[in-house]
């Protein structure tokens, strides 16, 4: 077995030498599932980051990138385990871009990327969990942990006056994760967390889990859990019943959909998801929006800087064997070096073949810290006029 | 003040609730037993049927509102309704035909039944899904309040508020018809007592003429108009999505067995038990002992089970009855 391994690992080295080449990238996003309608944007800024390399002719001697997308459904561990299987041994992939959500990342990596020696950057799940996992080096993130997350929200939410909400997650590990984080944090700076209880996706009702809520009380309600899901049906049935008029939602929640269901029922309501401010954002937003996206969805710009650390790396190594260049990519993106805006990329390949270095920020202001996941920046959020508002960053 | 504040936090999250989902229950037992009574066999179907109709419902009710046509405060589907019902009617009168008659003409075992409305079940599965899809959709238009919530605290004066949907109401206006109808069609024309002396024994029901494939489809008729009503009812007031008419199936199946199986006036009183009990059992008591009792702090939540298991109340209710009273309250025929 072992032999079998080396003479596999020396085989993709001369594979990864060759010159000119087509790299393969897969990503492995919730297409279906309760978060589909975050999945396009993100697979967009993958797109975005592939072309811009493909365009420069400066990764590997001419290589081009082509990426194969997969559906990782968010929800079903082994469906997402299947289709990062396919990525790396039918699609022959040499990096993936996924999974979307926790609890699926969490099962892919283990059980196909890090058997198979593949480096997977997410740029979306967000558990604590991923920060301790045994990823042998192979697994990134480009968005924080929520551990980070609960210490943000549970800051605006007491800057707000308001000192005891009521948590309600949907039963994962993301939200489970953020709930528990979160609960903490805001206990240990002095707010009362009423009752922290999961609720289930995919019901028709939700009046029994927002009675719960509302017997606890809380001047709060937050809500961790996805916008096309459970999510949503709390925040109705808590708005019907009256249990609750201001509610706080993390970046499950952040998007699009949220406004067009609630809109101005939900006023005053304000939250959070992981979004840099600054030069690099704007200008991943024109080029999106050139490319014709919405740069600003959530996790579109997480996205695009997954894709391009992934082909940095590539370039900083020489080669498009995942176990060298895996090394390569908290070099790649931390200082020193050149720093990187999202357009760039270009530029940072001809200063990482002339054996410059490079710090890339991207459209998020990426820092890896730690095992290999982002600093996190957040964006504050809050619905004004039945429109989501930005309010600040932190 | 106080005890007026209790009942208000009572009646808004659980009396009203409550009240609804009986009523969504009772019209799915209603139709359950209907088809056990007649046809003698439990129906496993039921649930995707009920999808099915609604389905049709919501296609109709989409092409309505394209067309601009509206009820105005009250909800488009209940114009799209009759659409829905024929084409369900339709279609169980097209599967009769296709599967049970079949078994009927052999005089298979009940259990045959069973077991090929099992596989109609899962046909029906996938038809609802081939024609709308499996996602969540909604169809409810009008108006969304007969009471809300800030009006009543501003009305009251009162800190707990109440909440009245118009869908809630709708729900039980539609029941306390559809119910009247069906007794009044049973027990006063001349083809619901063919009906009822064909449930009570058949060969005396075919010696006095009366054509049993007459009943048969009058049976499914009435019970497709029953299903579709009670799915489109359930999908107003909550949200359609296929799968989740597939879970109705056990609390109905509880409702109608807890009734007695074949009795329509127990399949209601079933509904209105199994849904108050789910209900009453999840409800965190907390808030209006407060109220009632307002020197008591007690510690937890004063709820007996989580939420999660709401499903698991039916099932409790199913079993004690089946041990203790298996033909249900109202002695319906035994399963």
């Amino acid at each position: 077995m072992k032999k079998l391994l080396l003479a596999t690992a020396a085989g993709a080295l001369l594979a990864g030498a060759a010159s000119a080449e087509d790299v393969k990238l897969g990503t492995s996003f919730g297409f279906t599932g309760p978060l589909e309608s975050m999945a396009p944007p993100m697979q967009n800024g993958v797109t975005l980051a592939a072309k811009e390399v493909t365009d420069s002719g400066l990764l590997l001697d001419g290589s081009t990138v082509s990426v194969v997308q997969g559906d990782s459904t968010c929800i079903d561990a082994a469906a997402a385990s299947a289709t990062v299987e396919r990525l790396i041994t039918a699609e022959k992939v040499r990096g993936i871009i996924g999974g979307m959500c926790s609890g699926e990342t969490i099962a892919s990596l283990q059980n196909v990327a890090v058997p198979n020696g593949v480096v997977m950057i997410s740029p979306s799940a967000t558990s604590p969990a991923l920060s301790t996992i045994d990823d042998q080096g192979l697994f990134f993130r480009t968005s924080p942990s929520d551990a980070r997350q609960g210490e943000v929200m549970a800051d605006i939410i007491l800057e707000k006056g308001i000192k005891s909400v009521a948590v309600t997650y949907t039963n994962n590990d993301y939200g489970k994760g953020l709930a528990d984080s979160f609960a903490a944090a805001f206990t240990a700076k002095g707010g009362t967390v009423t009752v922290n209880s999961a609720h289930d996706d995919g019901k028709a009702d939700y009046s029994a889990e927002v009675a719960a809520l509302a017997a606890a009380g809380g001047d709060a309600l937050v809500v961790a859990g996805y916008v096309d899901q459970g999510g949503s049906g709390i925040v109705r049935g808590a708005l019907d019943s009256g249990a609750f008029e201001t509610f706080v939602f993390p970046d499950g929640m952040v998007n699009d959909t949220l406004v067009s269901n609630f809109g101005s029922e939900i006023e005053g309501s304000f939250g959070q998801n992981p979004a840099a401010e600054g030069e690099g954002r704007d200008k991943f937003v024109e080029l999106a929006k050139a490319a014709g996206f919405d740069g600003t969805a959530t996790y579109a710009g997480e996205s695009y800087d997954a894709a391009a650390l992934i082909l940095l790396s590539m370039a900083a190594a020489g080669s498009s064997d995942p176990a060298v260049y895996k090394d390569k990519v908290m070099d790649v993106a931390n200082a020193p070096g050149e720093k990187i805006l999202p357009g760039e990329l270009g530029k940072a390949l001809q200063i990482l073949k002339d054996g410059g270095d490079v710090d890339y920020v991207g459209a998020t202001a990426v820092e890896l810290v730690g095992e290999g996941e982002s600093a996190g920046v957040y964006r504050q959020i809050e619905i004004k006029d039945g429109k989501m508002e930005v309010v600040g960053f932190r | 003040m106080d005890i007026l504040n209790a009942l208000v936090a009572f009646l808004n999250f659980v009396f009203i609730p409550a009240a609804a989902y009986g009523a969504q229950l009772a019209l799915g037992a209603l139709g359950v037993t209907l088809i056990y009574a007649i046809l003698r066999f439990s129906n496993f179907a039921h649930g995707d049927t009920m999808a099915f109709g609604t389905a049709i419902t919501i296609l109709v009710t989409w092409g309505l509102q394209s067309l601009g046509v509206s009820l105005g405060p009250l909800p488009t589907a209940l114009l799209a309704l009759p659409v829905g019902i024929a084409a369900t009617a339709l279609l169980v009168l097209g599967i009769d035909r296709s599967v049970y008659r079949f078994y009927r003409a052999q005089k298979a075992a009940p259990i045959i039944f069973v077991m090929a409305s099992v596989g109609v079940m899962f046909v029906m599965n996938g038809l609802t899904r081939l024609l709308i899809g499996v996602d969540e959709q909604r169809f409810d238009d009008g108006a969304r309040f007969l009471i809300g919530v800030r009006d009543f605290r501003e009305w009251t004066g009162l800190s707990e508020g109440l909440a009245l949907r118009s869908t809630q109401a709708l729900t039980l206006v539609v029941t306390v018809v559809t119910c009247a109808a069906l007794f009044w069609f049973l027990n006063r024309t001349k083809s619901g007592k063919a009906m009822r002396a064909y449930s009570d024994n058949e060969d005396l029901a075919l010696l006095s003429g009366i054509d049993p494939e007459r009943v048969v489809r009058l049976t499914w008729i009435i019970a497709a108009a029953l299903m579709t009503i009670a799915g489109v009812l359930y999908g107003l007031d909550k949200s359609f999505r296929p799968f989740n008419y597939f879970q109705i199936l056990l609390p109905i199946f509880a409702a109608a067995i807890v009734g007695g199986l074949g009795n329509p006036i127990g399949a209601i009183a079933g509904g209105f038990l199994v849904a108050f009990s789910e209900v009453a059992v999840t409800y965190p008591w907390v808030k209006v002992a407060g109220y009632l009792f307002p020197g008591w702090q007690p510690g937890g939540l004063l709820q007996l089970l989580g939420t999660e298991y709401k499903f698991a109340v039916s099932f409790v209710i199913l079993i004690v009855v089946l041990l203790f009273r298996p033909t249900g309250l109202f002695r319906g025929k035994s399963v």
